[in-house]
């Protein structure tokens, strides 16, 4: 594929974060972790306390902070559902 | 017909008058407050799809059994969380939302399960303590301003109640009832089993709407532990907030019907208050002339 890049969204309990196109998702599994390329199988993890690291399409890293929680993965699309969650600068 | 009439019906103008202002200022906090408590239920949208989302793909799947989606045998006890108001003021909202409980609790009865009550907001508390009916756990003082501690402590606490076994005074279902939003002018009270998951085979119209296979990390039952308490916190959290956004649409309503009602008793005494003051006019009069003409003869 051409466009190979993952639609990603971030959300909090109470709140919406982040969402767009990246080029790989790292997030922090309560067993280690965890990488996402595009084309990565459908996932469902729990989430550990951590960073989770966006690469997004332009390039830049977005980065946010995520007490559990957990995401999922599937058709390239990534959703991080935390139980807290704070973007950091 | 007299000055006393006169000024009994002055001082009901000028009661009337301040509760009027009263609505009114009402009917605006509620206004201006229903816009937050939308959004708030909007901003808790994407997380709650989400997380519906993984469970409903999660639990479709049969082959992994979890206590959280097996259905019991033979239910035996259920819960009902209530999700009423802790102020008055907003029209039928806790009288309804009471009414659809008792039905449900009579259905529960009928199949042969009794109900521990959780109630949230003073109005239900009110109505069981009045009647004399025990109930488990109550939360108040947050109904029109829900937190998310509150959701999270609920939902513990049902949880905890559903794990328990029957002997030890567990629960076999959870069942929740409070008020939809749909719009401004209608809300509905609604009633929904939490607990054991009733997955919802919905119409699959897009091919990507799909819900995938999906491999977990780490083992599915795990995956499923760590879900469920977040899916019946968000779900409680959700009904918070619709219940709040409900409360206060209804409370609006309620506000600018009691304003237009004062309104109405405003323009009624005025009448009556002129009518007294002219009988009273016409009276005195009546009585100069009678006099006068007395005189005049004598």
């Amino acid at each position: 594929m051409a466009d190979n890049l993952l639609d990603v969204e971030i959300v909090a309990e109470d709140h919406f974060l982040w969402s767009g196109q990246a080029r790989s998702v790292s997030a922090r599994t309560i067993d280690g972790e965890i990488g996402i390329l595009p084309g990565h199988t459908p996932l469902l993890a729990v989430l550990g306390d951590g960073e989770v690291v966006i690469e997004a399409a332009d390039g830049e890293a977005v980065t946010a902070q995520a007490n559990g929680g957990f995401f999922s993965v599937d058709n390239d699309r990534v959703t991080i559902a935390a139980t807290q969650a704070e973007l950091s600068a | 017909m007299s000055a006393a009439d006169i000024r009994v019906f002055r001082n009901k103008i000028d009661s009337t008058t301040s509760m009027k202002k009263i609505f009114n200022a009402m009917e605006l906090i509620a206004t201006s407050r229903i816009g937050k408590a939308r959004q708030r239920v909007a901003a808790s949208m994407p997380y709650a799809n989400a997380i519906t989302r993984a469970v409903s793909a999660v639990a479709s799947q049969q082959d992994i059994e979890h206590i959280l989606t097996s259905e019991p045998e033979n239910p035996r006890r259920a819960a009902v969380l209530i999700m009423s108001s802790d102020r008055g003021l907003a029209g039928a909202y806790s009288a309804n939302i009471l009414r659809h409980a008792e039905s449900l609790l009579e259905r529960l009865s009928e199949e042969g399960k009794s109900s521990d009550l959780y109630l949230v907001g003073r109005k239900a508390q009110a109505y069981f303590d009045f009647r004399r009916r025990p109930y488990k756990k109550f939360w108040t003082g947050s109904t029109d301003n829900p937190e998310f501690d509150v959701a999270k402590d609920i939902g513990e606490t049902l949880v905890e109640a559903f794990l328990t076994d029957y002997e030890d005074g567990g629960v076999d279902e959870i069942h929740i009832v409070y008020t939809q939003f749909i719009s401004m002018v209608k809300q509905e009270p609604m009633i929904v089993r939490l607990l054991p998951l009733e997955v919802v085979e919905e119409e699959v119209t897009d091919e990507s709407e799909l819900l995938p296979l999906y491999e977990y990390e780490p083992a599915p039952e795990e995956v499923l532990d760590a879900l469920l308490p977040k899916y019946i916190e968000s779900r409680i959290f959700s009904s918070m907030l619709q219940a709040a956004a409900s409360e206060l649409a209804s409370r609006q309503q309620a506000m600018s019907a009691a304003g237009d009602n004062a309104e109405d008793l405003i323009r009624e005494y005025t009448l009556l208050m002129n009518n007294a003051r002219q009988a009273s006019i016409t009276q005195e009069l009546t009585e100069l002339i009678a006099g006068a003409d007395a005189l005049a003869e004598s």
